[in-house]
C-alpha cells in the first residue's frame, strides 16, 4: 500500500500545476490551448489525434484541474464522453476521420439517443424502430431524456432494427444521426427546478444513410456497452463534491440559525462531516478501483458502489443546504434572503439529473446484490 | 499509487482465515466465551508464537517488527471470527509502551507481550466518559520519587484478563499534563471488578486503584509528557476497532446473504425479493466504503502523516455508525429464527453494540473532524 506518486508522475503534476499557473483564469483561447497541448482526448490513441496519456497521468491531470476550478478539458461533453470512445472501437476509418476530430477540437455537440418512454432502467427493451431501404435506414419513434439535443448537430442514437430477437439484447443497432435531418422534432422538457437541459426527440421517416451505422447491425447493444464501460473509478467526481461541501461550509458560517451562525449548531456539522466523510470514503473506493485499473484488471459492477454514494450525496448536500438556511430554505430565486441568490434551492432540485441519470439507486442496489453478492435475479 | 496488499500481506491474510476456521469456527467461539477467562490460552499462546500478537511489537523486543497496515489484515480476520481474545487491548498495551518506554522498560515488558504469556491493557476512560485529555482525573500525586495513584477507570478492555495495565493519568492541572504508567495486577492497591457484557467475546471491568505507588521503573516517559502518546493511542484504537468491525460487518453480511439464498417464502428464495436485496447492497457498499477508510488511517498511522487523526476518526465514524445498522438488519432480514440464540447472526448484532462506543461513537469521531477540521 502506497499513495505516493512517483518521480515521472510527479513531474507530469508539475507540468500541469505550471500549465495551469500561466493559463488560468481560463480565456477564450482555453480550448484551443489545452488541445495544442494534447490533453483533450487525454486517454485516446495518439493516431486519432488523442494525447496517448496513461490512466495514471489522466488522474494526476483531472486532480490538478479540478483542484484548480479549470474549466473542462473540450466542450464537447458527450463526444469526449462516450461517442469518441465508441468511434475508436467500432467506427470505420471514414467515420473515424469525420468525427473524431471535430469531435477533439469541439467544433459541435452530440447528444445522445438511448431512453424511451417505456425504455428508461430497462434500456434493452428500447422499440425506436429502424427499417433498412437501399442505403438508407428509415426511423421511427421517440427518445426522451436526451440531453442538449436543443443544442447538438450530431446524436448518436439506438434503434431496434430486428424485432425477431429471443434476447431484447440482440437486434439494436446504433445510428449517427444529424439532428437537422428531416423527420426530426426535438421538444424540450421544462424540469421541476425551471430549467430545461433535457427533451424529448421524434423521428417520422427519418433517412439515415448506411454510411452514418457505428458498428454492424444488431451490433448496438456492444457498441453501447463498450462506451459506457469506460466506467470511472469515481474519482473524478471527488473534487466537485468537495467543493460544494466547502461552499456548504462557507454557507454555515455565514448565515444565522437560531440566534447564532448555524455552524455552531451540532446537528449541522454532523451532517457536514458526515457527509465529507461518505466523499472521502468515495475517493478511496476510487483509489482502490483505480489499482485495480492499473493491474490490467477490468471494472464492473463495483462502480455501483460510488454511483450509489454520489446519488445520495447530491441529495444530502442539498438538504444540508436547505436545512442551513433555515426558514429561507423555500424561497427562490431573486428572494433578497435567499443565500446566493437560490442556487442552493435550485440545486435541491436539481438531482435527478445525476440520481436518476447514471441508472437509480435501485437499479445500481439490483446489480450490486445479483452480480457481487450472487442473489438470484428477480 | 497502489492501494492495495502486499503478496505477504495476503498470505498472513489466508494463514490467519485457515488458522482461525480450523480452531474458533463460531460453535467453538461459544464454548471458549463460556469459560471464565473469555479467551482460550492455548490459541493465544500459538498466535503468539506465530509471531501475530507481537506482529507490530519492534524486533528487538520479541515483536515482528511489521506496520498497521498488516496488523489491520489480521485484525479483520479475528473481527471476521469474532475471535474472543485480549489482542487489540495487548497491541494498545504494548503500542503505549513501544513509544514511551524506556530501553530498559522495553526489554522488561515488551517480549512477553508479544509471545502471548502477558496479556496487557490500556485503562484510559474514567466515569467522565471522555476521550479527551479534560476527561482524565484521576491524579497522581508525587511522594519522594513515586507517584501514588487513587481512583478507578472503567470500562477497562480485558481488565479480568490482563497482567498488565497502562494507565493514563493526571499529573497537573493544565489539560494536556497526563502521563502514562505501568501498573501490575499484583501490586499493591490494585483491584479490578469484572463487568458482565453484552458481546461475550469483547470482556471489560473496572481497575480500582487505592494508593497504588509507582515508582519510576513504571512511568513511561516524562511525567506530564505524555498527552500526545495517549491521543496517538485513541487514533490507533479507533483504526484497530474499526479494522475488527470490517471482518464482523462483512461476515455478518454473508451469513445474511446466504440464508436469503436459501430462504423460501411466497414461492421463492427470499433473496429474491428487493426488499431483501436492497438492504443488503447497502451493507455492501458501506463495509466496503468503511473498509477503504480503514485502510487508508492505517497505512497514515505508518507514515506518521499529518492527517492520521482525521483518518482514524473518519474510519471509526464510519465502521460504528454502519456496523450498528447492519447488525439490526441483518437480524431483521432473517425474520424470527433471527431472534433466537441458536442462529448466529444475533453474535454479531452483540458485536456491533461494542464496536460503536469503544475508542469513541460516530458523533464523537464527527465532532472531532469538525474540530481538526477548523469548523
Amino acid at each position: 500500500m502506497d499513495f505516493k506518486f512517483s518521480p515521472e508522475e510527479e513531474a507530469f503534476r508539475d507540468e500541469v500545476r505550471a500549465f495551469l499557473d500561466e493559463s488560468l483564469p481560463a480565456g477564450p483561447e482555453w480550448n484551443e490551448k489545452v488541445r495544442a497541448k494534447g490533453w483533450v482526448g487525454f486517454s485516446w490513441p495518439k493516431d486519432v489525434g488523442g494525447g496517448g496519456g496513461t490512466l495514471m497521468e489522466q488522474v494526476i491531470l483531472k486532480d490538478e484541474m479540478a483542484r484548480r476550478k479549470a474549466p473542462a478539458l473540450g466542450s464537447c461533453f458527450m463526444g469526449l464522453a462516450w461517442v469518441g470512445p465508441s468511434l475508436i472501437e467500432y467506427g470505420t476509418e471514414e467515420q473515424k476521420a469525420r468525427f473524431v476530430p471535430d469531435i477533439l477540437d469541439s467544433k459541435y455537440q452530440w447528444c445522445t439517443g438511448y431512453s424511451e418512454p417505456g425504455s428508461g432502467s430497462d434500456l434493452a427493451s428500447l422499440q425506436c424502430k429502424a427499417v433498412r431501404e437501399g442505403d438508407a435506414y428509415v426511423v421511427n419513434g421517440q427518445k426522451i431524456w436526451t440531453s442538449i439535443a436543443m443544442w447538438s448537430k450530431w446524436m448518436i442514437l439506438l434503434v431496434r432494427t430486428d424485432t425477431n430477437v429471443e434476447a431484447k439484447h440482440d437486434g439494436i443497432t446504433c445510428l449517427l444521426v444529424e439532428m437537422d435531418s428531416p423527420g426530426i422534432d426535438v421538444r424540450p422538457i421544462k424540469n421541476m427546478a425551471g430549467g430545461a437541459m433535457f427533451a424529448e426527440v421524434f423521428f417520422n421517416d427519418l433517412r439515415v444513410p448506411v454510411e452514418n451505422r457505428l458498428g454492424e447491425e444488431g451490433q448496438g447493444w456492444q457498441v453501447t456497452i463498450s462506451a459506457l464501460a469506460h466506467e470511472r473509478s469515481g474519482i473524478a467526481e471527488f473534487h466537485g463534491l468537495m467543493r460544494n461541501l466547502d461552499r456548504l461550509k462557507e454557507l454555515a458560517r455565514t448565515r444565522m440559525k437560531n440566534g447564532k451562525p448555524a455552524i455552531e449548531e451540532p446537528q449541522i456539522r454532523r451532517r457536514l462531516v458526515r457527509a465529507e466523510t461518505k466523499v472521502e470514503a468515495m475517493r478511496l473506493n476510487g483509489m482502490r478501483f483505480l489499482t485495480k485499473q492499473l493491474k490490467g484488471e477490468k471494472l464492473s459492477s463495483e462502480t455501483s458502489i460510488n454511483k450509489l454514494h454520489r446519488a445520495q450525496l447530491e441529495i444530502e448536500l442539498g438538504e444540508i443546504s436547505l436545512e442551513i438556511q433555515g426558514s429561507a430554505a423555500p424561497l427562490w430565486k431573486g428572494a433578497s434572503a435567499a443565500a446566493e441568490d437560490g442556487y442552493w434551492q435550485r440545486f435541491a432540485l436539481s438531482w435527478p439529473e445525476v440520481v436518476i441519470g447514471g441508472g437509480t439507486p435501485n437499479i445500481q442496489k439490483n446489480i450490486i446484490a445479483e452480480r457481487i453478492l450472487g442473489l438470484p435475479k428477480d | 499509487m497502489n492501494f492495495g496488499f502486499t503478496e505477504e500481506q495476503e498470505l498472513l491474510r489466508a494463514e490467519v482465515r485457515k488458522f482461525l476456521d480450523q480452531n474458533a469456527p463460531l460453535d467453538e467461539v461459544r464454548k471458549i466465551v463460556e469459560k471464565p477467562e473469555g479467551f482460550d490460552r492455548s490459541l493465544w499462546n500459538r498466535m503468539g508464537e506465530l509471531g501475530w500478537i507481537g506482529l507490530t511489537a519492534p524486533e528487538d523486543h520479541g515483536g515482528v517488527g511489521l506496520d498497521f497496515v498488516t496488523l489491520v489484515v489480521l485484525m479483520q480476520e479475528t473481527g471476521r471470527s469474532l475471535f474472543p481474545s485480549p489482542l487489540l487491548s495487548t497491541v494498545l498495551a504494548s503500542k503505549a509502551i513501544e513509544s514511551l518506554g524506556s530501553e530498559e522498560q522495553q526489554a522488561r515488558w515488551l517480549p512477553g507481550l508479544a509471545d502471548g504469556s502477558k496479556v496487557g491493557t490500556f485503562g484510559l476512560l474514567e466515569e467522565s466518559d471522555s476521550l479527551e485529555p479534560e476527561g482524565i482525573t484521576l491524579v497522581g500525586k508525587s511522594d519522594g520519587d513515586d507517584i501514588v495513584l487513587s481512583g478507578a477507570k472503567w470500562i477497562v478492555p480485558d481488565a479480568g484478563q490482563a497482567d498488565l495495565f497502562v494507565v493514563a493519568f493526571r499529573t497537573g492541572a493544565a489539560a494536556e499534563a497526563l502521563s502514562l504508567a505501568v501498573i501490575d495486577k499484583d501490586a499493591d492497591g490494585v483491584a479490578v471488578e469484572i463487568f458482565p457484557t453484552m458481546d461475550l467475546t469483547k470482556r471489560a471491568g473496572k481497575l480500582v486503584l487505592d494508593g497504588v505507588r509507582v515508582g519510576a521503573d513504571g512511568l513511561l516517559g516524562e511525567l506530564g509528557g505524555a498527552a500526545a502518546t495517549i491521543r496517538w493511542l485513541v487514533d490507533v484504537g479507533a483504526v484497530l476497532v474499526a479494522a475488527e468491525t470490517v471482518g464482523a460487518a462483512e461476515a455478518a453480511v454473508h451469513t445474511t446473504t446466504d440464508f436469503a439464498k436459501e430462504r423460501d417464502q411466497f414461492d421463492s428464495k427470499i433473496g429474491r425479493f428487493q426488499g431483501v436485496k436492497h438492504p443488503l447492497a447497502e451493507m455492501y457498499v458501506d463495509v466496503e466504503s468503511f473498509k477503504s477508510l480503514v485502510d487508508y488511517a492505517a497505512w497514515c498511522l505508518d507514515e506518521g502523516d499529518e492527517n492520521s487523526s482525521v483518518a482514524a476518526s473518519r474510519a471509526k465514524a464510519y465502521a460504528a455508525e454502519a456496523f450498528s445498522r447492519i447488525g439490526i438488519d441483518a437480524v431483521q432480514l432473517h425474520g424470527g429464527v433471527g431472534y433466537t440464540d441458536e442462529y448466529d447472526i444475533q453474535l454479531y448484532l452483540k458485536r456491533s453494540k461494542w464496536a460503536r462506543p469503544a475508542f469513541g461513537d460516530s458523533d464523537y469521531h464527527y465532532d472531532r473532524i469538525a474540530t481538526l477540521g477548523g469548523l
